[in-house]
């Protein structure tokens, strides 16, 4: 099982950087020693159907749009069920987390599973540091995540040869 | 006499645009009463942040200030630091900026020709709903991007925010071999760009032609990207550091973004069409024949057919990308230590979306105490709703969601950058 956490995020954004902090923390804590690649994705939504091209199991990681309950994490199983609309801040031309899902999904491009964990952010904005309940929620789902991998991974195989995605 | 029934239209949020604005119509019976191009995204003071830093960390901070034109953005600011302390350049630095720049242009034009665009085009709301029965369509346009992107992540060290740009260079120039590890996607793009020619020429464009004075830089001998002078095609012909006194902003009070115009002119026209008609004969063969398999003549006057401008500049890019890789002997430092002096300098280089004027004023030990930055979309803005204007005219009759749907569209000719200008679009079509 080729397995792949993926951290989305603006680390100059405030909470935008949730789940680059996530994969910051895996990366700390080992994660890739039990055979699961972490990867930072800061640019822009274009480029993550490329990141997961050739794994097989995706967990993706980013900051959601405030609802007055910042910090709480809300998991969607993405490979199953469309994302909904104005939950994840847009990036770059309107272009975000979910229109990557919804046009990979699309093009048949999703990986066999792909798990969304959303952090609910608090404040966007340039130049602020993440918010003390996104830190929290960051040490939690990243604590989650070790579990999974520990339970789900017996010394997986590296991920196959990155071809050309065209 | 019957009272004529007003109408407002309103975009609150514009799609597919970077940044965030509106756009608001008022009709009056079928005759255009208003229109504002509303930018209504913060300022974000990039200018005065810069003060008091050293001319050292320029390119990466103005690097921050878009996503999709960082490139153009560090060019300009090392070009115009450049000028202030008499810096010259290797000639294979000089390569390889255009190199970058190429990088620049395939993804940003690629991004815009496939996926924001040609949906409005096609008839589809956005990019996914084209893609579920254009996918081969989308998947040549997001692999044509990827292309350009690799060409910036080995330039600048990454995709996004690149940091390899320096005054006087580059903090570290590649080896001829990791270029030519781009050389056959890069063939690959070029044949992709001339079929994304051939495609985009097929579509449906309005009757929509105006009367522009186009601006670009202009360079003897080649199409421009990083030098020349500032042209247009009513006898305008200056250097860089003649901008102010050519060009003013004016704050206008429905937008966070200044209008630029011409002194004792008015609005003007940057970006793929005005470098197009300006520089025609500086494209490569292949550019230029692909032009006119396109039906395209110069000058082109209808802002609709920029989609199949943009792609003839892909060819461009794609073309070119090729040649300065052949070409490219590594210099023998990739950058020369430039001098801290109290100085003045200005550069003016091609965006993706057009010209962007740069000017600092340094102080003896190299930190900035002034800057001034003229991003493309703000020189646009005025000229964007001036096209609003008369092309109103021409679909006032018909239904209000379609009007809003054209007035999109026409406002994505220029593939405006919002986030730039304020340092785009709900429309709001009113009528009485």
């Amino acid at each position: 099982m080729a397995l792949c956490i993926i951290g989305c995020g603006n680390f100059d954004r405030g909470d935008d950087a949730a789940g680059l902090l996530v994969a910051r923390r895996l990366h700390a804590l080992g994660v890739e020693t039990l055979g699961a690649e972490i990867i930072e994705q800061s640019a822009g939504s274009f480029s993550l159907m490329d990141s997961w091209f050739g794994f097989d199991h995706v967990i993706l990681v980013d900051a959601i749009a405030p609802r007055g309950t910042p910090g709480q994490v809300q998991v969607w199983k993405a490979h199953a069920d469309r994302l909904p609309e104005d939950v994840f801040p847009c990036s770059t031309h309107a272009f975000g987390v979910r229109e990557a899902v919804e046009l990979a999904r699309v093009m048949n491009r999703l990986p066999h599973t792909l798990l969304i964990y959303g952090i609910e952010g608090k404040r966007f904005f340039l130049g602020a540091p993440p918010s003390p309940e996104v830190e929290r929620a960051v040490v939690s789902v990243a604590e989650r995540l070790v579990m999974w991998v520990s339970d789900s991974l017996v010394q997986t195989p590296k991920r196959p040869p990155r071809d050309t995605f065209g | 006499m019957s009272k004529q029934p007003t109408r407002t239209i309103k975009v609150e949020t514009l799609a597919r645009v970077e940044g965030e604005g509106a756009l608001y119509v008022k009709l009056k019976g079928d005759q255009v009463q208003d229109v504002k191009l509303k930018i209504y995204e913060p300022p974000r003071f990039f200018e005065a942040f810069l003060r008091g830093r050293h001319f050292s960390e320029l390119p990466d901070i103005v690097a921050r200030i878009c996503g999709i034109c960082p490139i153009a953005y560090q060019m300009s600011a090392v070009h115009a630091v450049e000028r202030a302390l008499g810096a010259g350049i290797d000639p294979a630095v000089r390569l390889l900026r255009r190199l970058f720049y190429c990088g620049e242009w395939i993804e940003s034009h690629a991004l815009h020709v496939y996926m924001l665009h040609a949906p409005d085009f096609l008839g589809y709301p956005d990019a996914i709903a084209m893609a579920r029965d254009h996918q081969a369509t989308v998947q040549q346009g997001l692999r044509l991007k990827k292309a350009g992107n690799r060409i910036v992540a080995l330039m600048g060290g990454r995709e996004i925010h690149p940091v390899s740009a320096a005054v006087g260079g580059f903090y570290k120039a590649p080896s001829k071999s990791a270029l030519k590890d781009l050389v056959d996607e890069l063939k690959w793009a070029l044949d992709a760009s001339l079929a994304t020619a051939s495609w985009v020429s097929g579509l449906d464009f309005p009757d929509f032609e105006q009367d522009y004075e186009f601006v670009s830089l202009f360079h003897p001998e080649e199409y421009p990207f990083n030098e020349g002078r500032i042209v247009s095609n009513r006898g305008l012909d200056i250097d860089a550091s003649e901008y102010e006194g050519n060009f003013t902003e004016q704050h206008v009070q429905h937008s966070n973004a200044l209008h630029s115009v011409l002194r004792g002119r008015d609005s003007y026209m940057v970006g793929p069409m005005a470098r197009f008609n300006l520089n025609f004969d500086k494209l490569p063969d292949v550019a230029q024949q692909a032009a006119r398999d396109c039906g395209l003549q110069v000058p082109c006057r209808n802002p609709f057919r920029s989609i199949v401008v943009r792609a003839i500049e892909l060819v461009f890019a794609c073309h070119e990308a090729l040649r300065v890789i052949r070409e490219y002997e590594p210099p023998p430092v990739p950058r020369v230590q430039a001098a801290a002096r109290a100085s003045t300098g200005q550069a003016a280089t091609e965006a993706p979306r057009g010209l962007l004027y740069h000017r600092y004023d340094l102080d003896r030990h190299g930190l900035i105490s002034s800057a001034k930055i003229v991003p493309p979309t703000s020189q646009n803005q005025k000229r964007i709703e001036e096209d609003l204007w008369h092309f109103v005219n021409q679909v006032a009759t018909r239904p209000a969601q379609e009007i809003t749907w054209k007035c999109e569209q026409a406002v994505r000719n220029y593939d405006p950058c919002i986030s730039c200008a304020t340092h785009f679009l709900r429309l709001h079509l009113e009528r009485d």
